[in-house]
């Protein structure tokens, strides 16, 4: 059943994702281009998203542990620094050329294209680049103790 | 706004959002592509790698599913493929560096009220904002 849910909450994400419009890059440009023919759907998507989750986020931390694991597994970084900030300029500066961040292109390989593929592999190539290059012992442990709440 | 999709993507956000919260719910895991794509293949012990394996093989048949139900909701990208390297770097580099990317930041992030996140989010919208329209507006369509 564990292994039911971890799929089953991949292949809901990536449905949601394609329902939501996110698997057409052009829609995400539309909503960067805030001066020009804007298209706001994103902001439906996120509110979506981020209010059932919000909701069912409190309920679930009120249990002692998840139902296949034996404890929650939460971000430990609290500090807002420069990694955080300049890794989420860069991110945007991507994410605004080509339309795509990391879920919506990897729900679009299914397509089987040449230019998704080739945005996957360069999107692997970048994680390799900061892993030989700016990497810490801090990036090391994302599976490191749930400290917030 | 002729291609606003209030609904749709209403409807599509609440399933992003019940994907998270039962990954939340039933392995104690946040919904993070960028991690889970980068901590699979950094490699590691098996156990390590499985879980984060058949999530993306479930996001993956998503995927095929929606190219057999609804092809038309996979379009390409309208930029060059020289534009969609430099464009993979960034946001495989940025999201690595930044730790989270729209998934982890934008979604989890923010329904925990992490000012982290929040911080993330606001910080690649507005550079994400300004290369459209450095982009569309200044170098004048660039591809």
């Amino acid at each position: 059943m564990k292994w039911l849910t971890l799929f089953l909450s991949g292949l809901l994400f990536a449905l949601g994702l394609g329902i939501a419009g996110m698997t057409q890059p052009q829609k995400i440009i539309d909503f960067l281009d805030i001066s020009g023919n804007w298209d706001p759907s994103l902001i439906f998507v996120m509110g979506g998203a981020v209010s059932i989750n919000m909701l069912l986020y409190r309920l679930t931390r009120r249990r002692p542990c998840p139902l296949y694991s034996g404890r929650f597994t939460t971000p430990r970084h609290r500090k807002i620094n420069s990694r955080l900030l300049v890794g989420a300029a860069i991110f945007g500066s991507g994410w605004g050329l080509a339309g795509y961040c990391p879920g919506p292109a990897l729900v679009s390989a299914a397509s089987g294209t040449v230019p998704v593929l080739v945005f996957i592999i360069a999107m692997l190539a970048g994680m390799g680049l900061f892993r030989v290059t700016l990497a810490n012992h801090e990036d090391d442990d994302i599976d490191g103790p749930s400290m917030d709440r | 706004m002729e291609n606003f999709t209030p609904v749709a993507s209403t409807i599509g956000g609440i399933m992003i959002g019940l994907a998270v919260a039962g990954l939340y719910f039933f392995n104690g895991r946040i919904l993070g592509i960028s991690n889970i794509t980068a901590e699979l293949i950094k490699g590691g012990p098996g156990d390590h790698r499985r879980w984060r394996l058949v999530f993306l093989s479930g996001l993956f048949c998503g995927g095929l599913l929606l190219m057999l139900w609804q092809p038309d909701a996979i379009r390409p990208s309208p930029v060059s493929l020289g534009t969609l390297a430099l464009a993979g770097l960034l946001v495989g580099f940025g999201a690595s560096l930044g730790r989270g990317c729209t998934s982890g930041h934008g979604i989890c992030g923010i329904s925990r009220l992490s000012l982290r996140s929040i911080s993330a989010t606001l910080t690649f919208m507005g550079t994400g904002i300004l290369t459209v329209y450095f982009v569309r507006h200044i170098a004048g369509g660039l591809s």
